[in-house]
C-alpha cells in the first residue's frame, strides 16, 4: 500500500459525495415536477413522448397501478429484446456476421439486461452484433435503470403523500431519461470518445502487425456504450474484457471517469430522498455509514491486494503486490477501488479479473453483493436501503418502548412480513441456486477450478445474479443450459420479488397517518442510529452468508497462508 | 386482587408439568421457532435409535452423541414451555381464587307480580331487578336502583376497606362477587351471564382470551423469517459441504445443532412469557385491561388528558394563608379561625386548626364541648361556633359574610375587598372569618397539587408526552393550577365535549390519547381515546367504555400504565437483539468444528480454543438452551424502564443486549466447553 494509492481512494470518496449533492438536489427537483434547466427544451420534448406513448403523465397512481406499469414494461422490454438476440444475425448492422443467439443464451441476456443486471454469458465482441449493442444494449442499459430508479422514488413518496398515491409512472420514466440519463450520458459519451475510446459502425479492423501477422481489432459504438454502461449501473460491456479492455478502459482518467459515473446516481439518490422527507440529516447520516463502509471495502481490497500471495513469495520469491488479473495502467489502488465500488453499486463493470483477486480481497465484492445496499444501483440499491432500515426500525423501535415508527409511519406485521419476504429472497436465491450447482451434473461441468476457488466462483455468479450487478468472477464455465436459465431465474426473481414486496410497502405506508415525532419517538437521522442500521444490516449479513464463505474465500485464504508460511 | 408471591411453589411445580402437556404439537405449532427445535428434536431421537437412518456409517460412538443433543433439545423445548407456563401460573392461581367467589351465588329476583322469588345467580339476566340484603353477595354486576350501602369489594379489588354504593349519581354500580356489609340494595342487572365483569377478568387473568397484539404479531414474523433463512443456510451447507468434503457430508445431528442455535430460540421461547407478564405487571398493578393491545398502545401516547379534581389536586382546597383585614392582627385571626373551626370535620375545616397549628395556635375541643357546633349548610353558607360565652365565631364565603356583617350592624373592614379579590385571581378561594359582627380577616384556600406530580409530569414530558389538564374552573385558577403542577397545556371550564373535540383533534393529527374518567359523561370520550382508563368506582357505562379499570380508582395510574407498556416492547426488543446477537459466537463455535476433518484450516476461527468439535458443537447447543430459564427472570420483569430520550435509550440497550449479547455466549460457550471437557465429555 502506497501514500498516494491510499489518498487515491479517500479523494474519489470525497469527490464523489461532493458531485453527488448538488446532482441529488437536481433530481429531487425532476422528480417533484419542478422547474430545472433546459425547462424550454425538455417539456416539449416530453410533451411529444407522452403524446407518442399515448400515456396520461399526470394521473396520480396507487402502488398497485404504479407497479403494474413498471412491470407491464419491464415484459414488454424482456420479449422484444429476447426477439432480438434470436434474430439478430439477420438483422442489419451486423459487418462482423455475428449469429443470432440460442434460446437460453438469448432468456439469460434478455433477463439480464431488462433488469440491469448485465450478466453476459457471451463475448460481447463475438456474440453481438452492433445493431444487438446499440438497439439491445444501450436501449436496455438506459430503460432498465429507469425504471428501478422510479421505483425507489415512488417509495419515497408513501412516506410524505398526502393521497395515498405515489406518482405518475410515466411522468417519472420519461423524465429520468430526458433530464438526468440522456444528458450525462452525453457528457460522458464525449469524455469516453476524447479519452480513447472508440465510436465508429465499422466493422472489426484488419491489421498487419510489425511481425507481419494479420490481426483482428474488434470495435464499434464503444464510447457511448461506454457512458450508459457506467452511469447507469448496467456493467455490461462492449468487449468480453469489460473495462479492461484497452478500448473501454483506455486510461486510468477513463477509469476514474467510470467509477464516477457508476456511484453518481445511487449515492445522488440518497440525497433525493433526504429532500422529499425534508431531512437532509437523514441523507447524511446515511451517506457517511455507506460511504465509510465503501471505502473500508476498497482499503481491504488493497491491504491484502498489496500484501500480495505469500504462496508465490514463498515458492517463487515473488514479493510484492498481486499483479495477476490487474491492469497495469490502473494499478492496485484504482482496481482496488473500482473492485468494491462495482459492486456497492452494483453496477458490474469490471477492469480487474475478479477471479484473480486474494480470496480475502474477493471477498469484499462478494460480500457487497449479498449485502446489496452499500448504496446499490439506482433505485434497487435505495429500496434495500429502506428495507434495512425498516427491519432496523422495527428492533430498535422496540427498545425505546414504542411500536415502532419510521419518519412518521407506524411499521406493523404487514410491513413487517412484506420485508422479510424482500430481505429473504436475496440469500434464498443464492444458497439455493449454489447448493443446486455444486451438487448437480450440469452445475459441476462449468466449475473449471476445483475445490474451494470453485466453490467461490458459483456462490459469486448467484450473488452477482441475485444482486442484479451482473460482475463475474469469471472461471466458470456459464454459457450453458444450465447456468443461462439458472442465473436468469435467479436475476428475474431477485428483482422482481423484492421490488414488488418494496412496494406493497409503500402502498401501505402511504394510507397511513403520519405520527408526529416526539422526544419519545425514535430518530432515524442521528448517528447512533446509522450505527445501528449499519450493524444490523452487518450481522444480518453475517450469519446469512458466514457458512458459504467459510468454507469458500475464508478457508482458501487460511490455506494460502498455510501453504506459503 | 389477592396478591401472590412472584414465584411460589405451587405455581412452579404446576409450570414444570405444563411445560410436558405443551409439547403437544397441536400447541407447539403456534410458536414456530420453538416448533422447529421440537421437530428437530423427533428426528435426532430417531438418530438415536438408528445414526444411519439418513444414510452413512456411523460408529456406535454416534449414538451416544446424538443422545446428548436430543436430551438438550428436548430441554431447550421445555424451557420455552416453562417459561410461558410459569408466566400463565399466577394468573391460573388468581384465576381460580375468583371463580370461587362465583360460585354457588343465589339471588332473590323481583317477579312480575311484585314479589320474589330466589332463583341461581347464574339465570340472571340483564334487566332482571334483585334485591340484596346486608350480609348477602352481590349476585351480578349491576346498577343500584334503591339504597345505600357499604360493601365489601376486596374479592376483586383486594382493598378491604368498604366503599359507598348508593341509586344515582357515579357511585351506583356494583360488581356480581362482592358483598353488602350493611343496608339493603335493590339493583339492576346489567349483563348477561358470562359476560360479567368477574367472568372477563377471569378469562383475562387466566389468559384464555389472550390474543397475540399487533407488535407481537409482528414480531413473531420477522422471526419466523429469521427462522426460514436459517433453515436455508443449514440446509444448503450439506451441499455445500458435500461439494467440498467429496463424498462424505456432515452428519444431521450436527446440522440440527447448528440450526438450533441459529434460529431465534431465546426470544421465540420467550415471546408469549413477555407477553403474559406484561398483562399481568398491569393486572398486579390493580389495573385491568381488556386487551394487551391497550397496554400496547399505552406505550405510545402521545397525550394525556387527566381531569384537574382528584387527579392532579388532591380534591379538596386547604388553608394555606391567614390574611388579616382591618386593624387585626394575624395571631387574632388565626385564633378566631382556629376556634370556628375546631369541630368542623370537612378537609377545609381541618386545614384550618393543621395550618393554625403550625402557626402556635392550638385548642383542646375538650375546653369547648359546651359550645354549640354550627356546620355549613348551603342556606347560610358559613360554619362555626356558638360559645357557652354567648360569642360567634364564624367562616364562610366572603358575601355571605359579609351579608351577615350587615344584617347584624357590624362595618366591613375597605381592605377586605381588595384583599379577597386577589385571592379569587390568585386561583384562590376566600373564607373571612369573624367574631360576632368583626370581620377578622381572610383564610386562603387552595387547591393543592398532589405531592410529587410536577416530578411525574416533567418525567412523561421526557418519555415524549404530552399533558392537558381538564377542570371545570375558570381560566385563572385553572392556569394557577397548570402552572404549579407542571401540566404543558390545560381546558378550562371544560365540559365532556370539550374532552371529546381535544381527543379528537390529537388523533386527528395521528397522535395517540390517554385518558381517564369515572362519570357517564365520561364514557364517549373513554371509548374515543386509545387508551381509556375507567374507574372502578364510576359508572358502569364509563367501565364499559374504557379499554382499562383501575380497581383502585387511582387516575395517577395512567403514567404507571404507559411505562408498563414501554417496559413490554423494550424487553421484547432487548430479548430479540440479545437472542441474534448471540448467533456471532455460535458460528465461531460451529463452523470450525463441523469443518474440522475436511478444511482443517478452519481450526484459526475456533478463536474460543473449544476442545474437541462434539464439545463445541454441544456447547453451543447447551448454551442456547440454558440462556432460556436465565432470562426467564428479566422476561417476567422486563427490562428496566427510566425516562430519557429515544437515541440515548437505544443506544444504552444496543450497548447492554446488542454488544453484550454478542459478548456473553463467547464466555458462556467458553465456560459449558470447560465443564464438558472436564467431565471427560469432550470426545463422546
Amino acid at each position: 500500500m502506497t501514500f498516494v494509492g491510499s489518498l487515491g481512494i479517500i479523494l474519489l470518496a470525497v469527490i464523489t459525495v461532493v458531485l453527488a449533492i448538488p446532482l441529488g438536489t437536481y433530481m429531487y427537483k425532476v422528480f417533484s415536477g419542478q422547474r430545472t434547466i433546459f425547462e424550454g427544451i425538455y417539456n416539449p420534448v416530453e410533451r411529444l413522448l407522452y403524446k407518442l406513448m399515448g400515456v396520461n403523465a399526470e394521473t396520480e397512481m396507487t402502488w398497485y397501478i404504479y407497479t403494474k406499469k413498471f412491470l407491464t414494461l419491464n415484459l414488454v422490454m424482456f420479449f422484444v429484446g429476447y426477439l432480438v438476440l434470436r434474430l439478430m444475425g439477420h438483422l442489419p448492422l451486423n459487418p462482423d456476421h455475428i449469429p443470432s443467439m440460442n434460446w437460453n443464451l438469448a432468456f439469460n441476456t434478455a433477463m439480464s439486461f431488462v433488469t440491469n443486471t448485465n450478466w453476459q454469458s457471451y463475448m460481447g465482441e463475438q456474440a453481438m452484433s452492433y445493431l444487438g449493442q446499440m438497439v439491445f444494449v444501450q436501449f436496455l442499459q438506459f430503460t432498465s435503470i429507469a425504471t428501478g430508479v422510479v421505483m425507489a422514488i415512488a417509495f419515497v413518496r408513501s412516506f410524505v403523500t398526502r393521497t395515498g398515491t405515489l406518482g405518475n409512472f410515466w411522468f417519472d420514466f420519461v423524465r429520468i431519461i430526458t433530464r438526468v440519463y440522456l444528458p450525462l450520458s452525453i457528457l460522458f459519451g464525449i469524455l469516453f470518445l476524447a479519452l480513447g475510446s472508440p465510436q465508429t459502425l465499422h466493422g472489426a479492423a484488419v491489421v498487419h502487425t510489425l511481425q507481419g501477422a494479420k490481426q483482428t481489432i474488434s470495435r464499434g459504438p464503444v464510447a457511448s456504450l461506454e457512458a450508459i454502461k457506467q452511469l447507469g449501473n448496467n456493467g455490461g460491456g462492449f468487449f468480453n474484457a469489460n473495462s479492461a479492455h484497452p478500448f473501454e478502459g483506455p486510461n486510468a482518467f477513463s477509469d476514474v471517469l467510470g467509477i464516477l459515473g457508476m456511484s453518481l446516481i445511487p449515492t445522488a439518490l440518497v440525497v433525493t430522498f433526504g429532500q422529499f422527507i425534508k431531512n437532509k440529516k437523514q441523507a447524511r447520516v446515511l451517506y457517511i455509514f455507506l460511504m465509510a463502509t465503501l471505502v473500508v471495502g476498497a482499503f481491504v481490497v488493497y491491504a491484502f491486494e498489496a500484501a500480495g500471495n505469500p504462496v508465490l513469495a514463498h515458492v517463487l520469491g515473488i514479493h510484492g503486490p498481486n499483479w495477476e488479473g490487474k491492469e497495469v495502467r490502473f494499478g492496485p489502488a484504482l482496481s482496488s477501488y473500482f473492485v468494491s465500488a462495482t459492486t456497492a453499486y452494483t453496477t458490474g463493470a469490471v477492469n480487474t479479473m475478479h477471479d484473480s483477486l486474494t480470496p480475502l480481497a474477493g471477498l469484499v465484492p462478494l460480500g457487497f453483493m449479498m449485502l446489496n445496499m452499500i448504496f446499490g444501483s439506482g433505485g434497487a440499491g435505495l429500496l434495500n436501503i429502506l428495507m434495512f432500515m425498516i427491519i432496523t426500525v422495527f428492533l430498535s423501535g422496540l427498545m425505546v418502548g414504542r411500536t415502532p415508527e419510521f419518519l412518521g409511519k407506524k411499521i406493523q406485521a404487514k410491513e413487517i412480513k412484506l420485508a422479510t419476504v424482500a430481505m429473504l429472497v436475496h440469500p434464498f436465491l443464492i444458497l439455493v441456486f449454489t447448493a443446486i450447482a455444486v451438487v448437480s451434473k450440469a452445475g459441476l461441468a462449468g466449475i473449471y477450478n476445483p475445490g474451494l476457488h470453485g466453490f467461490t466462483e458459483v456462490l459469486y455468479a448467484y450473488t452477482s445474479g441475485a444482486a442484479n450487478n451482473g460482475s463475474a468472477f469469471a472461471g466458470l464455465g456459464a454459457n450453458s443450459p444450465f447456468y443461462n436459465v439458472t442465473i436468469g431465474i435467479d436475476i428475474m426473481i431477485g428483482r422482481y420479488v423484492s421490488i414488488i414486496a418494496m412496494m406493497a410497502i409503500a402502498g401501505s405506508l402511504a394510507t397511513k397517518k403520519t405520527v408526529p415525532a416526539s422526544v419519545g419517538t425514535l430518530a432515524t437521522d442521528t448517528y447512533s442510529f446509522g450505527f445501528v442500521f449499519m450493524a444490523v444490516v452487518l450481522i444480518v449479513g453475517a450469519l446469512t452468508f458466514f457458512p458459504a464463505v467459510a468454507i469458500g474465500p475464508i478457508a482458501e485464504q487460511l490455506k494460502m497462508w498455510a501453504t506459503g508460511r | 386482587m389477592a396478591k401472590s408471591a412472584t414465584f411460589n411453589r405451587e405455581i412452579i411445580s404446576r409450570a414444570v408439568g405444563d411445560s410436558f402437556v405443551k409439547l403437544n404439537p397441536r400447541v407447539m405449532i403456534r410458536n414456530p421457532v420453538m416448533f422447529v427445535v421440537e421437530i428437530g428434536f423427533v428426528i435426532t431421537l430417531l438418530l438415536t435409535f438408528d445414526p444411519n437412518l439418513f444414510g452413512g456409517h456411523y460408529p456406535a460412538t454416534q449414538r451416544a452423541y446424538n443422545l446428548i443433543v436430543t436430551i438438550v433439545l428436548l430441554v431447550t423445548v421445555l424451557f420455552g414451555n416453562f417459561a410461558e407456563a410459569i408466566a400463565e401460573g399466577r394468573g391460573k392461581a388468581q384465576a381460580e381464587s375468583l371463580r370461587k367467589t362465583k360460585t354457588d351465588l343465589w339471588a332473590k329476583r323481583r317477579t312480575a307480580n311484585g314479589g320474589y322469588e330466589t332463583v341461581p345467580a347464574t339465570t340472571l339476566r340483564k334487566g332482571d331487578v334483585v334485591q340484596v340484603a346486608a350480609g348477602e353477595t352481590i349476585p351480578a354486576d349491576g346498577e343500584v336502583m334503591e339504597g345505600l350501602g357499604s360493601v365489601d369489594e376486596s374479592a376483586i379489588t383486594g382493598e378491604s376497606a368498604p366503599v359507598i354504593r348508593g341509586a344515582g349519581g357515579d357511585f351506583s354500580s356494583v360488581t356480581g362477587g362482592t358483598k353488602l356489609l350493611s343496608d339493603e340494595l335493590m339493583i339492576q342487572v346489567t349483563v348477561d351471564p358470562g359476560e360479567s365483569f368477574l367472568d372477563k377478568m377471569i378469562s383475562l387473568v387466566e389468559g384464555a382470551s389472550r390474543q397475540k397484539t399487533p407488535n407481537e404479531i409482528a414480531l413473531s414474523v420477522l422471526l419466523a423469517g429469521l427462522t426460514l433463512i436459517f433453515l436455508i443456510v443449514v440446509d444448503t451447507l450439506e451441499p455445500f459441504a458435500h461439494y467440498v468434503h467429496g463424498s462424505r457430508s456432515i452428519d444431521v445431528a450436527t446440522l440440527i445443532a447448528l440450526l438450533v442455535c441459529l434460529i431465534p430460540t431465546t426470544i421465540g421461547a420467550l415471546l408469549s412469557a413477555i407477553g403474559i407478564a406484561g398483562m399481568d405487571r398491569v393486572i398486579r398493578f390493580n389495573v385491568i385491561a381488556k386487551s394487551g393491545k391497550a397496554v400496547e398502545a399505552a406505550g405510545d401516547i402521545n397525550t394525556l388528558i387527566l381531569d384537574k379534581t382528584g387527579t392532579i389536586t388532591i380534591g379538596n382546597r386547604l388553608a394555606t394563608e391567614f390574611i388579616p383585614v382591618g386593624s387585626h392582627t394575624e395571631q387574632s385571626l388565626i385564633e378566631v379561625a382556629v376556634l370556628s373551626s375546631l369541630f368542623d370535620e370537612t378537609p377545609e375545616g381541618r386545614s384550618v386548626v393543621e395550618l393554625g397549628k403550625h402557626k402556635g395556635v392550638a385548642y383542646a375541643r375538650e375546653n369547648y364541648h359546651e359550645a354549640n357546633n354550627v356546620e355549613f349548610s348551603a342556606d347560610t353558607r358559613m360554619s362555626g361556633l356558638d360559645l357557652a360565652n354567648g360569642q360567634v365565631v364564624r367562616k364562610g364565603a366572603v358575601d355571605a359574610i359579609r351579608q351577615y356583617v350587615r344584617q347584624h350592624g357590624g362595618t366591613i373592614p375597605d381592605d377586605l375587598e381588595p384583599k379577597t379579590n386577589r385571592i379569587a385571581k390568585e386561583g384562590g378561594t376566600p373564607l373571612a372569618v369573624i367574631q360576632d359582627h368583626e370581620v377578622y380577616g381572610l383564610i386562603y384556600l387552595k387547591d393543592i397539587v398532589k405531592p410529587g406530580m410536577r416530578e411525574r409530569f416533567a418525567e412523561l414530558r421526557k418519555m415524549g408526552i404530552k399533558t392537558v389538564m381538564c377542570t371545570g374552573d375558570n381560566p385563572l385558577t385553572a392556569a394557577t393550577i397548570a402552572e404549579e403542577a407542571g401540566v404543558d397545556e390545560f381546558i378550562a371550564e371544560a365540559k365532556p365535549e370539550d374532552k371529546m373535540r381535544l381527543i379528537r383533534t390529537e388523533q386527528e393529527d395521528g397522535k395517540l390519547v390517554a385518558m381517564s374518567g369515572d362519570g357517564t359523561n365520561d364514557a364517549p370520550a373513554l371509548a374515543q381515546a386509545d387508551v381509556g382508563l375507567a374507574m372502578n368506582t364510576g359508572t358502569s357505562a364509563a367501565k364499559e367504555a374504557g379499554n382499562m379499570v383501575d380497581l383502585d380508582s387511582d387516575p395517577t395510574k395512567l403514567i404507571e400504565v404507559v411505562a408498563i407498556g414501554k417496559q413490554l416492547l423494550i424487553t421484547r426488543g432487548a430479548i430479540t437483539t440479545f437472542s441474534i446477537a448471540n448467533d456471532v459466537a455460535k458460528y465461531f463455535a460451529i463452523i470450525p468444528a463441523m469443518f474440522m476433518a475436511v478444511l482443517p484450516n478452519l481450526k484459526a476461527l475456533n478463536i474460543m480454543f473449544l476442545t474437541s468439535p462434539q464439545s463445541a458443537i454441544l456447547s453451543a447447543l447447551i448454551f442456547n438452551a440454558i440462556i432460556i430459564p436465565l432470562l426467564i427472570p428479566l422476561a417476567m420483569k422486563g427490562v428496566k424502564y427510566r425516562p430519557m430520550s429515544a437515541t440515548s435509550m437505544l443506544m444504552r440497550n444496543i450497548f447492554i443486549y446488542g454488544v453484550g449479547g454478542v459478548i456473553a455466549p463467547f464466555i458462556g460457550i467458553k465456560a459449558i466447553d470447560l465443564i464438558i471437557t472436564a467431565l471427560g465429555l469432550a470426545h463422546v
